[in-house]
């Protein structure tokens, strides 16, 4: 089984990176792009059986620092 | 006086930061990260800078869960002293012995270069061979020192005189321009400026050797 986990910086951090993005979209003449995050998704090949919470304890221990990131899991993805 | 430095795959500045603390006085072993213990006796503990683990994930992730930093946690939760320097403090905040986080430098760009840092406290071992208010030139060399702090944490560091080091002229945009910050009881250190790379008339500037001699002074004495 496979679980798919999207780790975002919170709401409130400033994300250089997603900033000059919008920049070099802007750049590219795509008007209206008011603002771009960028994260990361981690894809997870599971044994079978192992739950969500056990994704969550690996989101909390390593895969996420909740310090600045937030993460969403996607169970059988 | 008995130091210990951490190797990690990807460490570059563990051989300065020993020669640092060996000018400075101390006794020194290198510590592969697989080990699981701290050789015994140890007073401080030293992280030091580098991509441990081609700063995969996030710079200091993988290093804050290797066997050796669960020792680390230990000695600095009986008290112990620890300095952590660039990714080294990464690794410490990662681990949360430290608060905050680093994230990429504001400008996206590499910085290695000297950088004026004012000195916002004497009272630690780190940085009382300074006077409170000091500028000393050490240099920076990173991608992410970022340093990330809300408003609560800023006030709690702040009214706690936990800042450690300021840059003078904010080179990576972080948090009210914290180049370095102290844990709650003082006792350890994590800055993204090398000092290490300013204590010796050959590296052209010795304005990082108080950090060393800091540590010794005060461990000699205790």
């Amino acid at each position: 089984m496979k679980a798919r986990v999207h780790v975002m910086l919170k709401n409130g951090v400033l994300d250089p990176q997603g900033e000059a993005v919008r920049h070099a979209l802007g750049g590219l003449g795509f008007d209206g792009v008011e603002g771009v995050r960028q994260g990361k998704v981690i894809e997870l090949d599971l044994a079978e059986g192992t739950t969500e919470a056990t994704v969550t304890e690996m989101c909390e221990k390593l895969l996420a620092n909740t310090v600045i990131e937030s993460y969403s899991i996607e169970m059988g993805a | 006086m008995k130091a210990a430095v951490l190797v990690f795959p990807g460490s570059n500045c563990d051989r300065d930061l020993k020669v640092a603390f060996e000018r400075a006085g101390a006794e020194v072993t290198m510590v592969w990260h697989k080990e699981a213990a701290l050789p015994e006796g140890v007073d401080i503990v030293g992280v030091p800078g580098g991509f441990s683990y081609g700063d995969y994930l996030r710079c200091g992730a993988i290093a804050a869960n290797s066997p050796i930093c669960a020792s680390l946690k230990t000695h600095v939760e009986r008290g112990g002293y620890a300095i952590g320097i660039c990714n080294g403090f990464q690794v410490l905040t990662e681990t949360r012995i430290l608060p905050g986080a680093l994230l990429r430098n504001a400008g996206l760009k590499y910085i290695c270069k000297t950088v004026p840092l004012k000195v916002q406290t004497s009272e630690s071992i780190f940085t009382r061979q300074y006077n409170a208010g000091t500028t000393v030139h050490i240099p920076i060399a990173h991608h992410d020192g970022n340093y990330q702090a809300d408003a609560e944490l800023l006030a709690e560091l702040r009214g706690e005189d936990r800042v450690a080091f300021t840059y003078e002229d904010n080179p990576n945009g972080s948090a009210g321009d914290i180049a370095g910050v102290l844990s709650a009881n003082r006792r350890v250190l994590g800055m993204m400026p090398h000092p290490e790379r300013a204590a010796d008339v050959g590296h052209g500037g010795t304005d990082g050797a108080g950090v060393f001699q800091g540590i010794l002074d005060a461990l000699v004495e205790a």
